[in-house]
């Protein structure tokens, strides 16, 4: 970087854009240059710091002060009181400081309020440059796994790790490698799922668009372990920005010998190539997303074979999330040991979480495995918006269970989580004041799967359909008595049945919604006209 | 649609496992469904179908497998060393039941009045698994019916989406008409943009009607107006069955599949008050006549080889509109219906004398392309409309249940002249690999003037998708293929493609397609339940009934002989242009649309 | 572009029929795939139209219907959905006097529901075209639709 007094970091990213990051952005440049502050102050791009909701939200370093909200019109006297002067602005500062928006780097006392693994980089570095990647120890795992490690030994590593998959199923990662690895095929593909569309769900959008390149890295080191040559970015056709910002990470590295043949000088040889879906929240399915990714309807696959021996075009495939891929470089970097510093015992390192809903402030976090709902809600997301009560979350999107108030102080990590008969899912937190109508959320939820139904199977196809009549009913106070048993007893069955865990899925939200909150939802019976 | 593949196997390993607490060793590979069979156990299924790939669509199969979370699909999980699974635990019975009810909330349950009363799959199973009640609300809105098509009506409200008629017509048959079209609860099987099967590239095989385990694919039916013209005095009610007929009307009578049935369908037709009783058999021997001439002159000519045969009316529209550039290779002889209609009412007409328009012909056919042939516009060479009706075997199975007529008791009676007198060459037309075989009988003779001595010609026969064979005519090596089903024809016809691009020329001179698995005993108006196993049987039926007669080539049917002296003259005769043969249009691969000439 | 132009650009393999629908869709000035534009790819690609028709009707970023010059999707998704989207669905089809799925007699909206759009942050959330709308009132849907009305 320049020799500079000052860097003012905007974020860039799909909800600042929105709210008008690229004008204040122009806006900066502009000023700056009128001040004559063009040489010792740049103005940096980078991707989400986290802060979602809060309009464009710009940061000056080195005094790390964050501002929000800030318009067009805010620029003039922002640079001439902070930058030109010297004295914050207070007017645009974000009131409560969040410890989490400090973002340190080095592991200090800290670490337990801020672990950063997979968002390390996110909204420090411009994502758009790879020499800043590069700057904050980019490449450096898969330099370290090319020039003195083994595919075995990359393994190995992964597995010792005990990371396991973030896209909310959490298979062992290592283990996955290593079957793709022992399949005879020797033409194998790594696919990176961004196909990211669980409701509530956003973390692997940030992720691409604010650190595309530690997913190249990512990709790059798994396809090494296993003997891969090529590899696939399936991104949801919605994420615009999260697909240029791909893009251009794939060509500045290629440019820089990154991707492409004889990586650094090694004998490994590695494409990535980008695929845009088209609107099916089935394809985030893996065995889906590999048909359409082949050009076909997004159908599941019987399984087994699983696609580590039979996926993409009939080759062993790795289908790997997002936040799973961008944890990998740091794993190979500062070893297994390290990263099980983080979480807990069984399920070591971080989560991303996205937190919504009736919070006083939402977005992304990234927290140690074992963080309660309540340290997320309340430490994290502020609390309950407007001083109102805590009445329950929807956790791990859609597909995940509704919890109440005894859940709070429990410890969330995927292992556990299961004891409560609960899922991490994919780390979505949408959480509900005591305002808010269970009904009416269960009713989303179940109009979102009949949509997203790929219509393949019965169970799947005709259940969705009749719990959303069921629901409906319920919602309108019309509900019979007997509905409440035919919701269990319906997603039962397509628990059991439906052809993919899209179906399967939808027992956990209705049997919690009914564990959690059966009182509400009887008062949407219609009382016996008497 | 998903995949599905069978794991690779390295060697053949044994699998040891329990179904139903019973033990049980089969080879790995083995789906729980098959061995479950082996233990003459029937896990109920309702969308897998033998022929088929399994897609486990309907989810009725599952069974609990000890360890699992979930139930697994019997029909596509294979077997796996000590599992103990379970088939009928009371979460495998509820799970089925509740599959089939909510299969009832989306399937118009008219069972009185559908055409698959008493034959439909889904009613079997709901009284197998005592389903009584309707758990759930109808849906509402009725769905359009299909019924664009000459041959074939598409209900939608009966169709419960399993998949079956894509995978057939898409895989097995190469037409691609059907897909799935929008996703989820909207899911529905439809041609391009919902604007009907008969404005499709439809080839109108009916293999659809013969897999759909409900009442959503069936044929469109004559039988009114033939009991219209039966009960007509006005009119002179001719009808003609097809080769594969008398192979296959028995099993609508509970006689055994492959029971031969010439004699008493012969019988049944004149208790329907047929005015004449003939047989497709008599102009199936006069195709043999025209078209084994046409082979020869060609293959002395070395003009536009290799032949291929014009029988099939699904593969002649599948010619049309895929492979237009063989349309020269295709012989210009008509099917034997086409040349029987005509036939009814020139030649029959004028020998009874008996005035053309009177005549109503009314053919019986193995097949639902036959009712778009029948009606294809350039199928006029009589002035009138030359074949006027067209009856599927299930069709006319139907006309006799009404008329009380009970095909097993009839006697055996014969055909009527002038139109009835077959060979067993003419027999052997309504399977796969038989039109072949009875060209070669005569065309050796037309060659050589000698007959043939080993007419069995064993190497076209059977099941094998594509067969070939080499046949020395006085020196010449004829080399002949045979592929039936339009998926096999396609592997034959790329090639054939290729070979004629590349080097000017293939290999084979004369080449038999059907459109149908099988040939006409599998055909797509034949009685429902056929797999492949049932189409070999009915096929093996036929070679009987040739052996037994007492000619068996073409040429020596002395109603044919009849025929060329008194009104045809010769094969290949202007007069036999005139009536017995024909030509064909390009069509359009993404319609099936007539296209007009450049 | 021409639909040639566009086609060429790819590849013609099967698993490029997303890409190339997608252009094709981008590129037509009513925001859907044409029944020739289904054709055109199934010829280039060598699939049955039928094949093309399937994957196309799939996924819901494509439309086989002509739309107007702005596409509005709203996201329905159960964060936005507690933050009020069913209230602003409601107001959308009052203010543009359409249901779901349909154009305005002058062709400037068209209304969709979206599935999550991932901008959970920002419920209850639109895209409009390209763009994306968050934290959205019916105050701020006026305004943002008086601007698209304009800039057509």
């Amino acid at each position: 970087m320049n020799m500079v007094r000052s860097h003012v970091l905007i974020s860039i990213d799909a909800g600042t854009i929105m709210a008008g990051a690229r004008a204040v952005e122009e806006a900066l440049v502009k000023e700056i240059a009128s001040q004559g502050l063009a040489e010792e102050i740049a103005v940096l791009e980078t991707g989400s710091i986290g802060i979602t909701g809060r309009g464009v939200v710009v940061v000056v370093y080195p005094e790390g002060i964050y501002y929000a909200g800030v318009t067009p019109n805010d620029v003039p006297e922002l640079v001439e009181e902070h930058l030109l002067k010297g004295r914050p602005l207070k007017r645009l500062m974000l009131a409560e400081a969040p410890k989490r928006y400090v973002i340190k780097r080095e592991k200090t006392g800290l670490l337990k309020e801020q672990p950063r693994v997979v968002l390390r980089n996110s909204g420090i570095i411009n994502p758009e440059s790879i020499d800043e990647y590069i700057a904050a120890q980019g490449y450096e795992a898969i330099a370290k796994a090319l020039t003195s490690m083994t595919p075995e030994e990359v393994i190995s590593e992964v597995k010792s790790s005990g990371l396991s998959g973030r896209g909310g199923a959490s298979f062992p990662t290592g283990l996955k490698w290593e079957f793709a690895r022992k399949a005879p095929d020797p033409e194998k593909y790594i696919i990176c799922n961004a196909d990211e569309g669980e409701p509530g769900t956003f973390k692997d959008r940030l992720i691409l668009e604010g650190d595309p390149h530690k997913l190249i890295e990512g990709m790059l080191i798994a396809g090494y372990a296993v003997g891969a040559q090529k590899g696939f970015v399936y991104i949801r056709g919605e994420y615009t920005l999260s697909t240029e910002r791909m893009e251009k990470a794939i060509t500045e590295a290629k440019a820089y010998g990154l991707l492409g043949a004889h990586i650094l000088d090694s004998d490994f040889s590695f494409d990535i190539f980008i695929m845009k879906g088209a609107g099916a929240y089935v394809c985030g399915e893996e065995t889906a997303l590999i048909e359409s990714l082949e050009g076909r309807r997004g159908h599941p696959r019987n399984k087994p074979p699983y696609p580590v021996t039979e996926g993409l075009w009939g080759k062993p495939t790795i289908v790997n999330n997002v936040e799973t891929l961008a944890n990998i470089p740091e794993i190979i970097k500062n070893g297994a040991t390290w990263f099980k510093a983080y979480g807990t015992e069984k399920c070591p390192g971080t989560k991303v979480y996205t937190i919504l809903g009736h919070v006083a402030t939402p977005g992304l976090i990234e927290t140690e495995m074992g963080t309660t709902l309540r340290d997320i809600i309340y430490e994290y997301g502020g609390g309950i918006k407007e001083g109102k009560k805590f009445k329950g979350a929807l956790v791990g999107g859609a597909a995940g269970a509704f919890l109440g108030p005894d859940m709070l102080d429990v410890q969330m990590d995927f292992v556990n989580l299961k004891e409560y008969a609960a899922v991490l899912g994919s780390g979505a937190i949408l959480v509900m004041n005591e305002d808010a109508s269970i009904v009416e959320m269960l009713k989303s939820v179940l109009h979102f799967f009949k949509h997203e139904s790929c219509g393949h199977c019965v169970p799947c196809r005709l259940g969705t359909a009749q719990l959303v009549e069921i629901v409906d009913r319920l919602a309108a106070h019309e509900g019979k008595k007997e509905d409440l048993d035919k919701l269990l007893k319906i997603s039962k069955v397509m628990r059991d049945t439906s052809f993919c865990p899209l179906g399967q899925s939808l027992y956990l939200p209705i049997s919690s919604a009914l564990k959690y909150f059966k009182d509400e939802i009887l008062s949407h019976v219609k009382q016996a006209a008497s | 649609m998903v995949p599905y593949r069978k794991r690779r196997l390295q060697e053949q390993k044994m699998i040891k496992a329990t179904i139903n607490n019973v033990d049980i060793e089969v080879a790995e590979g083995t789906t729980i469904l098959e061995a479950a069979k082996k233990l003459h156990l029937n896990i109920p299924t309702l969308c897998h179908h033998p022929d088929l790939t399994p897609e486990g669509s309907c989810g009725i199969c599952v069974v609990e497998v000890e360890g699992f979370p979930t139930l697994k699909r019997a029909c596509m999980t294979l077997l796996e060393q000590g599992w103990k699974v379970y088939t009928n635990t009371a979460r495998v019975r509820n799970a089925r039941k509740e599959i089939v009810e909510l299969i009832f909330s989306n399937h118009d349950t008219d069972c009185l009045t559908c055409i698959k009363n008493g034959k439909c799959e889904l009613q079997d199973l709901a009284a197998t698994l005592g389903i009584r009640t309707f758990e759930y609300p109808k849906a509402d809105k009725k769905k359009e019916i299909d019924t664009s098509s000459v041959a074939i009506i598409r209900d939608p409200n009966k169709c419960i989406l399993c998949g079956r008629c894509i995978q057939v017509c898409s895989k097995i048959q190469t037409v691609n008409a059907l897909t799935l079209s929008q996703r989820g609860y909207d899911t529905v099987i439809t041609t391009v943009f919902g604007e009907g099967m008969g404005n499709s590239v439809c080839v109108n095989c009916g293999q659809c009607t013969v897999y759909c385990p409900v009442g959503a694919l069936y044929e469109k039916s004559q039988v009114e107006e033939v009991w219209e013209a039966l009960n007509n005095p006005d009119k002179h009610v001719v009808v003609q069955e097809a080769p594969a007929i008398r192979a296959t009307l028995g099993e609508e009578f509970d006689l055994e599949p492959g029971s031969l049935v010439a004699g008493k369908m012969h019988a049944a037709l004149r208790r329907l008050k047929f005015d004449a009783v003939f047989d497709t058999n008599f102009t199936a021997d006069l195709t043999i006549m025209e078209e084994g001439t046409e082979v020869v002159e060609r293959i002395k000519a070395g003009k536009n080889l290799p032949v291929i045969t014009s029988c099939s009316p699904g593969w002649i529209k599948f010619m049309e509109t895929f492979y237009p550039h063989l349309m020269a290779n295709v012989s210009t002889a008509k099917s034997p219906q086409q040349m029987f209609g005509p036939l009814s009412k020139t030649y029959y007409a004028e020998l009874k004398g008996i005035s053309k328009e009177k005549i109503v012909s009314v053919s019986i056919m193995p097949c639902t392309a036959k009712k778009f042939e029948a009606q294809r516009p350039e199928m006029k060479a009589s002035g009138y409309q030359d074949v006027d009706f067209v009856l599927t075997t299930r069709e006319l199975a139907r006309m006799l249940r009404e008329a009380g007529i009970d095909l097993k008791e009839m006697p055996d009676e014969p055909a009527d002249d002038p139109l009835g007198e077959y060979t067993g060459a003419a027999t052997i037309f309504g399977a796969t690999g038989g039109v072949m075989e009875a060209a070669l009988r005569s065309a050796y003779f037309l060659v050589t003037g000698r007959e043939l001595e080993n007419i069995d010609i064993l190497p076209v026969r059977g099941m094998a998708g594509i067969k070939e064979a080499e046949v020395d005519v006085d020196g010449l090596k004829l080399k002949v293929a045979v592929a039936h089903g339009l998926g096999n024809a396609r592997k034959l016809l790329d090639k054939v493609s290729d070979q004629l691009a590349k080097e000017g020329k293939s290999e084979y001179h004369f080449i038999e397609i059907m459109a149908c698995p099988g040939g006409c005993v599998g055909g797509g108006g034949q009685p429902w339940g056929s797999d492949m196993a049932r189409r070999a049987r009915r096929g093996e039926t036929l070679y009987e009934e040739d052996k037994s007669l007492p000619f068996r080539r073409s040429h020596e049917n002395p109603s044919i002989k009849a025929i060329y002296e008194k009104y045809l003259g010769h094969p290949y005769s202007d007069k036999s242009h005139h009536l017995l043969h024909t030509h064909y249009y390009k069509r359009s691969p993404l319609d099936g649309k007539v296209l007009l000439e450049e | 572009m021409s639909r040639e132009a566009i086609l060429k650009k790819f590849e013609p393999s099967l698993d490029n029929i997303l890409y190339i629908l997608h252009e094709l869709q981008d590129n037509n000035t009513q925001h859907y795939i044409s029944k020739e534009d289904l054709k055109a790819c199934a010829e280039y690609l060598n699939l049955p139209y039928s094949y093309v028709h399937g994957v196309a009707t799939f996924y819901t970023m494509f439309s086989l219907k002509p739309r107007g010059q702005h596409i509005i999707r709203l996201c329905d998704s159960p964060p936005c959905h507690l933050m009020g989207s069913a209230s602003l669905l409601d107001y959308l089809k009052k203010k543009l006097n359409i249901e779901i799925g349909e154009t305005t007699t002058d062709s400037v909206f068209t209304l969709e529901l979206s599935s999550c759009l991932g901008v959970c942050g920002v419920a209850p959330a639109m895209m409009i075209n390209d763009e994306m709308f968050g934290n959205l009132t019916p105050e701020k849907v006026d305004a943002i639709l008086e601007e698209r009305r304009k800039s057509r």
